[in-house]
Formats: C-alpha cells, structure tokens, sequence
C-alpha cells in the first residue's frame, strides 16, 4: 500500500518523521472513541473489574439486548427519548438547509439593497457563541409560548449562521450563465433558486448537515424542556451515568449509538463536505 | 444577469435642470432609485425572509436585550429597574469569583485559541501528503472528536481520582506515583485537564476548512515554485502554502477564537459546577450561575455583555493582524 503522494520538495527522514507524529497525535485522539466501542461490548464483569481493562475480552450484545428490555419498562421508555431526537434533529436540520440556502442565494449571486449590510452582520454572528444570547433567548422563547416545546430547539437551530455563510461562499462559484439562460427562459426566481440553485449545492447541504446534525442530535433540551416524555436521548443518557452502576451496561451502549451516528455520517459524506469547505474562506 | 439598476435614470439625460434645484432632486432620486431597486429586489427579500426572522428573533434581538438589560436590575418577577454602570462596576469591583473566571477564561483562550488553531493546520498538513485513502481514514480520526457528542465522558474514567481511573492506574502501577491522584478535585490540575480535554475536541470546523483549503492548493504555483529555487517542504509551506490558503486561515481563526472562549460544557463535566475553590470557572459557567440558578438576570447580562465584547474584540483584533501576514 502506497502511504503518501509522491510531491515535490520532500525528504524521505522528514516525512517518516511527520508520520510518526501523526501516528501517536491520532492514537491520541482515537482512545476515548475506541475505548467506548470496547465498554458497549463488555459484560457487566468486565465494566467493573479492578483494575480496569481498556479492550473486551468477551464481547457481548448484553448491553444493546438490556437496552431493548429497559424500553419496555421504564416510566418514560427509551424509545420515546430516541424519537423525541429524532424528530428535533431531523426537523432543525432540514430547516436549516432550506432556509440557509434560499438566503444565501441571494446574498451569494446578487447585489440588493441592504445585502452587504446583511451579510457583514452574518459574519458578525460567527463571532460570538450562542452562550451570550442565551438569557434573552430565554425571555424572547417564553414570550412566544415555546418553552416546553420541539419548537424551542428545532427553530433557533434553522438560523444557525455558520450554515448561511458557507452555503453563500459555495453559492458564488455557481456560474452566472447557468441563471441567466433559465431566467431568459421565463423561469420566476422561486423556479430558478428550487430547480437549479438547490439541485448544484449538494455538496453544501451535506456539509451543513454534517455541521448542524451532531449539535441537535447531542442536545440535552438544556432550559427549555422540562417534561420527561419530551427530553432527548442524550438527557437520558446522562440519567443513566448518573444512576451509576446498575445501569451502567445500557449507558454504554446508549453512548455508542449516540457516538457513532454522527461519526458514520461523516464518514459517508466526507468528500463531499471538503469540496464545500473549501470555498469556506473569508475574503477581504 | 446581475440586478443591478441597469438602466440610466432617463430623466437626467435628457432634462437639463438648473443647479440649485439638481442637488434636491438627486437627493429624490437617490431615494426613488432605492425603491426601485428594493421593489426590484422584493423576490430575494422573499426568500431570505425565514431565515432572517428566525435569526432576527434569536441572534440580534438577544444581543441587543442582553446589552439594554445589562443596565436594569431585572429578577424576572418584579420590573426592571434601571442601574446604569452598577451591574458593570460591581462585575469589575466587587466580584472576585467573577476575576477568577475573567483570569481563567483568558488563560484558557490564550492557550487553546492558538494551540488549537496550529494543531488544526499542521494535522490537516501532514494528513494532506497522505494518499487519499489514509488521508480519509485520518480526517476522520482526528475530526471524530468534534461530533461525538458528549463521549468526552469517557475522560472523566481516565482521569478518575480513584486507582479505577486508567490514568492512575498506569501511573502507579509504573511506580511513577505511589497514591492516586485527584486529578478532577485538584486545583493544581484541574484547569490543565479541562484544557487537555478541550484541544482534544477541538479539530472542528477549522480542521476541514484546512483540509479542503490544501487539498485544492493550484498544484502549479509548486511547480513554478519549484523552478524558482523553493527546495524543501518548509519553504514550499511559507512561501506558497501559506499564502495561498489564507482565506480559509481567516475563517479558521474565526471558529477557533469562539470556540476558546466559550469553554463551559467541558468544564462543568470534568470539573463540576462549581468546580473546586471555582479553578475551571469560566465567564461562561459565571454567566450560567448568575442566568440560570440566580435569577439576577441583569447582572447575568452584564456578563454576556463582556463576553460577547471579548469574543468579537478579540476576532477583529486577529482578522487584522491575519490579514497584514503576507501583504
């Protein structure tokens, strides 16, 4: 197997080197992600042996089979915590990748009254993280009657500024002539921006899905919810890790499944969120 | 074609009008103009239209509220009453949990900030003269830790203060240390694993800005590189690289300084909430003491008030200093 590219300017001893480095940063970072695949595959004797063993000697499905079991007879069952993510994370990130592309098409392709302004103002907002508008959001949530609601993760999630600013960068590289021929073809801005503009950004819906899908997917309803049977999974799995030991097999196994499906889509759709990510770059 | 007015105001041509009266009617022109244009426009304001009020209501009205509120005493209950600096005086004089958290905030950005954006472009570096196959399978490695949610729970095992945690354990049973160490209940160390923990999950978005910027790199400018006497990688980096990728340089630096300064979640799980004599307190878990258990909304304001400050201050103070490298 061929392990680098062949370029120009590189010295053999310095890239074994540079490898080597990278090789022990990556282990590293893998510890923690390899570590709670082994923990969801150990028997219970296993996550309580002392001292401790980082890689499962007896795999097992226990821990997934107890999880299927707990479904059943808990007050609120863990399925209802699954579909309560689900519909947050499905609903907050297809909103997104609808209204983040039908603003940037503007922004990205035309010059309007007010879009420079509006623009420098997005970039403004990458600035700050949403821990400074929190407090308010809480008023501003609670006057519109929302606390206590789907609606009060998966809104706020649709204008999520990140997502507008890297679909309008990719938008630009669409050529011009490609509009212009469908607008001489009679076709409304609203025709042109849902046949054309959407269908040649796919690249980008995949990457704001891969930026916004594991922040609603993690979400534990913070301040907003409070009814049990409308709390996410994640909530659930901190109750879990609270509770301790007696449930500490269906924890790990809920961890591995909150873990790995954001992972996984990564993995698929890889190629097509670094196409986007290059044309992610601020000009002057 | 592009929406631009296009067609000259006609008028203007082809009326000559007397000077005293040509200033007014440019004024009116300017306006009608305008109109014009945002009536020409009223399709692309249609279509930003649901993104901007959602943004609108949960962005910009916050930040403006959190601003006014900053100078109201406000518990939720009664009326706000207007304080005017008190909220601001008593945050910079009268708390010392407050200094603490200021002190360790920006010790905490100062070092993840730049550590974390250097380890984000020297990675996507190394992993971008990997073939591709490799260079995927690392990218997802090292990006993993970013979206996996809230598995930086597994650190709190490694670092247990009991002979359980992993890191104890290997650690006595070398002989390095002969007693566990608390390393979650120690000022000494806490500070130092939750800024461990936070550069571990913080090759994000930057890291794939980086990754993309590199990977289409004009191979051409190497080339021609090359035959102007570039001779090794570190001079191919400084010379060409490093220029060529500096819009996305910008954006990284963006995500990461944000991203330094916003450290709460990490700190709440690996040290607690407070954490010990407050050694992992950060504005942020301040501003959640004070917003959230306290109900002293405006002072809480005042808080998110300087944070907001310090984050796009210091953005705009290094967007400056970026943007002066290599011209």
């Amino acid at each position: 197997m061929r392990f680098f590219n062949k370029q120009l300017n590189r010295s053999m001893p310095i890239t074994i080197l540079l490898f080597l480095f990278l090789a022990m940063v990556g282990l590293f970072m893998a510890i923690p992600l390899v570590y709670a695949i082994n923990n969801a595959f150990k028997p219970l004797d296993e996550l309580f042996i002392f001292p401790p063993r980082f890689f499962v000697r007896n795999p097992t499905l226990d821990n997934f089979y107890d999880l299927v079991a707990v479904m059943g007879d808990s007050w609120v069952p863990i399925s209802r915590y699954f579909f309560n993510t689900f519909i947050i994370t499905i609903f907050g990130t297809g909103g997104h990748i609808i209204f983040a592309s039908m603003a940037a098409y503007p922004l990205a392709k035309y010059k309007f009254p007010g879009s420079k302004v509006i623009f420098q103002i997005v970039i403004l907002a990458l600035m700050f993280s949403p821990h400074v508008t929190a407090i308010p959001n809480y008023l501003v949530m609670s006057g519109l009657g929302w606390i206590d609601t789907y609606l009060s993760l998966i809104i706020p999630a649709m204008a999520f500024p990140l997502g507008l600013f890297l679909m309008k960068q990719f938008m630009e590289q669409l050529p011009d002539a490609m509009l212009e021929a469908a607008k001489i073809d009679g076709a409304s801005e609203f025709r042109i921006f849902w046949k054309i503009v959407m269908p040649n950004v796919k690249p980008a819906w995949l990457t704001l899905l891969i930026l916004q899908f594991p922040i609603l997917w993690g979400t534990t309803g913070g301040n907003f919810i409070y009814s049990e049977e409308l709390k996410t999974l994640n909530y659930a799995l901190e109750q879990i890790t609270e509770a301790g030991i007696a449930r500490a097999g269906v924890g790990a196994a809920v961890a591995l499944i909150l873990m790995s499906v954001p992972i996984i889509l990564f993995i698929l759709s890889q190629s097509k969120v670094i196409e986007t990510m290059s044309s992610s770059g601020m000009k002057d | 074609m592009k929406a631009k007015s296009m067609e000259q105001p006609i008028d203007d041509i082809v009326y000559p009008i007397k000077e005293a009266t040509r200033k007014q009617s440019k004024r009116k022109d300017k306006w009608q103009r305008l109109k014009r244009d945002m009536k020409k426009a009223r399709h692309y304001y249609l279509l930003m239209l649901p993104f901007m009020i959602i943004f609108f209501l949960f962005t910009i009205v916050p930040v403006v509220a959190s601003f006014v509120l900053s100078f109201f005493s406000f518990n939720m209950l009664e009326m706000p009453q207007f304080v005017g600096w008190d909220n601001y005086s008593r945050l910079f004089l009268g708390d010392d949990v407050f200094m603490t958290a200021l002190r360790n905030t920006l010790l905490f950005a100062a070092i993840t900030g730049p550590v974390s954006y250097i380890a984000c472009f020297i990675f996507a570096w190394i992993i971008n003269e990997l073939s591709p196959k490799i260079r995927a399978f690392m990218t997802v490695i090292f990006y993993a830790p970013s979206i996996a949610g809230n598995v930086f729970f597994i650190w709190l095992i490694i670092f247990s203060g009991d002979t359980y945690g992993y890191l104890n354990g290997i650690l006595m049973e070398l002989g390095i240390i002969l007693e566990p160490i608390q390393w979650l209940r120690d000022e000494q160390y806490v500070l130092g694993v939750v800024i461990l923990v936070q550069l571990w999950l913080s090759l994000g978005t930057s890291f794939l800005a980086f990754i993309a910027g590199l990977q289409t790199l004009d191979k051409s400018l190497i080339e021609a590189g090359a035959i102007d006497g570039i001779r090794n990688r570190w001079q191919e980096l400084w010379y060409i690289t490093l220029p060529s990728m500096k819009p996305q340089l910008l954006f990284g630096a963006v995500m990461q300084i944000t991203q330094s300064f916003a450290v709460a979640d990490i700190s709440i799980a690996l040290a607690g909430f407070p954490s010990v004599n407050y050694a992992a307190h950060t504005v942020v878990t301040h501003l959640m003491d004070y917003g959230t258990i306290r109900f002293e909304m405006g002072y809480a304001s005042a808080i998110a008030t300087v944070l907001f400050l310090l984050m796009v201050g210091t953005n705009m103070v290094v967007q400056k200093l970026l943007r002066k490298v290599g011209t």
